[in-house]
């Protein structure tokens, strides 16, 4: 499959790193000089651009959280003047007030340059008819995409969101080929498909463009099979940039990072400390070409890990795993991290399905003990007890491997978790009284 | 030849077990055998009862979760060694026992046994060879 820019995508580690390092440091020269919230920040740390040496210097440099962005509302953190600005988008704030982002005429040129290598990485073409089902306004989801889509010279479809039949009879009609929307409402175009009585083969469509929302690959398989395409993921936050920060190749095995944009770093959530390759830990993000709106060590808040082998496309670009949840839900049992999504991947994996699971913390003497309650459905229930206890010794067995610590199984009966609107409690941490 | 039983999960605490018999016996379910294999944590409650599906369906639509097996329930001769004898000939064909337990017939003085085998097919034949008497399902489920 095609490369959009193959002189950057594929480029060797030890150019990219130069290349990294001589971005890096004029970031960190301009953000110091324009914006005072990193000014006050490199002060108080005691750094200056100067001491960037090599690039592993970046761990000195203070880092910037959603409250930092908060707390310089609307235009704080631009680094340039308002008449540079030729757009701005806003964050989904779910709590207070949202956050303000700007672009130049650069850095709108840059984002559409990498949209248009993720949708080329996803196998969408100037002959594809993009039908782009993100709401169109302030988010950055539907213009990234949008833009990107006409670069690569595709033909694009705003329909926007809403009115999913009106959808359907336009995607039949106009022949659309490739589906930008949450893969959520992928699921909702399926089942207003099969509530009208079509079949996936009514449409033209080929592949998707799913985002803004995180997704499991059981999620992934419903899609691949009742719509018949390659549904695809990507990643991209509008405080760093937006869609374009990262996405999946036809190999779907982690999504490329176009690292000559942007420095990803994993660190550990509760000591703040950069941890080497491999490891699962938050990823913070530093941009290395955004003119209005720089972000040094942003916390995304999103736990994944990160893949530095080329991947069989030939892109060079590191790849990120699916994000497991929010470095918020992170729990720390014996000195251990443990965040809940990791449970619940095992538990998917030897389930076969979503599993409807709680955990609970709690303290002997002065040992924290983790035991995770499952609910017993008919496909994990057996009536002869030797196969259900192999069963809970397999779960703990598989536990141990992937945290690294000891966690006790409990099977508990159907419905017997609370739920909250719907949601379970995941955590009853005990040991705080 | 085979006999239905469903299987119950249940939690090891108090009145899970009389919630079972109390949501059979309102749907109007009879117990005819009855076993629980318990841990500290949790239980298998096995049943054959005179309404299979009756039973599986009630206990489903109250929240358990219940499977349905197929086990071998066999008269044991009312003589010393009667069961012996029966285990004897399993073992010469290894056929696994997975587990079995007891109850006595209503209106009569032999004891009859259900098995869970690995091979329940090839115990039927088996038992049937050697002359052990092997009850068909409708006769257990009236009984
Ligand atoms: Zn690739």
């Amino acid at each position: 499959m095609r490369i959009w820019d193959p002189d950057r995508e594929c480029m060797a580690r030890d150019q990219l790193t130069a290349l990294q390092f001589e971005q890096l440091r004029t970031t960190l020269e301009r953000a110091y000089r324009n914006v005072p919230c990193y000014q006050k920040k490199f002060l108080d740390a005691g750094v200056s651009a100067k001491d960037l040496r090599q690039l592993s210097d970046l761990a000195r440099f203070p880092f910037t959280t959603k409250e930092d962005l908060r707390l310089n509302y609307p235009y704080g953190m631009f680094a340039v003047p308002l008449r540079e600005v030729v757009r701005i988008h806003s964050s989904s704030g779910t709590t207070g007030k949202p956050t303000v982002v700007g672009y130049t005429r650069n850095d709108l040129n840059n984002w559409t340059e990498l949209v248009a290598r993720m949708m080329t990485a996803a196998g969408v073409t100037a002959d594809d008819i993009v039908h782009i089902a993100f709401g169109y306004g302030l988010f950055t989801g539907a213009f990234g995409l949008h833009y990107g889509a006409e670069r690569i010279g595709a033909s694009v479809i705003p329909i926007s969101s809403g009115n999913t039949e009106k959808q359907i009879m336009i995607m039949q009609d106009y022949q659309s080929s490739a589906l930008v929307c949450t893969p959520s409402y992928a699921l909702t175009i399926a089942d207003h498909l099969d509530r009208m009585g079509l079949g996936a083969d009514s449409l033209k469509l080929r592949v998707g463009l799913f985002g803004a929302e995180p997704w499991s690959e059981e999620m992934r398989r419903e899609i691949e099979s009742r719509l018949g395409i390659l549904a695809t993921d990507n990643f991209g936050l509008s405080e760093v940039m937006g869609p374009g920060v990262a996405g999946e190749c036809e190999y779907k095995c982690g999504m490329h990072i176009f690292e000559d944009h942007f420095i990803p770093e994993i660190i550990d959530p509760a000591t703040c400390e950069v941890l080497p390759p491999g490891s699962v830990g938050e990823l913070v993000l530093t941009t290395l070409t955004k003119e209005a709106f720089p972000m040094i060590r942003y916390r995304t808040r999103d736990i994944t890990r990160l893949h530095y082998d080329t991947c069989r496309c030939g892109r060079t670009m590191v790849r990120m795993e699916k994000t497991r949840g929010r470095s918020d839900d992170m729990l720390i049992v014996k000195g251990v991290n443990v965040f809940p999504t990791q449970i619940e991947e095992v538990l998917f994996q030897v389930e076969g399905c979503e599993p409807h699971y709680q955990l609970v913390l709690d303290r002997e003497g002065h040992m924290d003990t983790l035991e995770v309650q499952v609910e017993v459905n008919e496909t994990i229930f057996f009536d002869e007890m030797k196969k259900q206890r192999e069963f809970v010794g397999l779960v703990e067995k598989r536990l141990a491997a992937t945290l690294g610590l000891r966690a006790k199984v409990k099977l508990v009966e159907p419905a017997s978790i609370p739920r909250h609107e719907g949601k379970a409690k995941r955590v009853i941490d005990r040991r705080k009284t | 030849m085979k006999v239905e039983q469903i299987s119950i999960f249940i939690e090891n605490k108090s009145g899970r077990l009389a919630e079972v018999t109390r949501v059979l016996g309102e749907a109007g379910v009879n117990i005819r055998a009855l076993s629980l294999a318990d841990t500290s944590d949790f239980g298998i409650l096995r049943l054959i009862v005179d309404k299979t599906d009756t039973a599986k369906d009630v206990l489903k639509s109250k929240g358990f979760t219940v499977n349905k097996t197929e086990v071998v329930a066999v008269e044991v001769p009312d003589r010393p060694l009667g069961l012996n004898s029966i285990l004897q000939v399993l073992d010469a064909s290894r056929i696994n026992v997975e587990y079995m337990y007891a109850f006595v017939e209503r209106c009569g003085e032999n004891a009859v046994i259900i098995f869970r085998f690995d091979d329940t097919e090839g115990a039927i034949r088996v038992l049937t060879e050697q002359g052990v008497k092997v009850l068909v399902g409708e006769r257990v489920y009236c009984m």
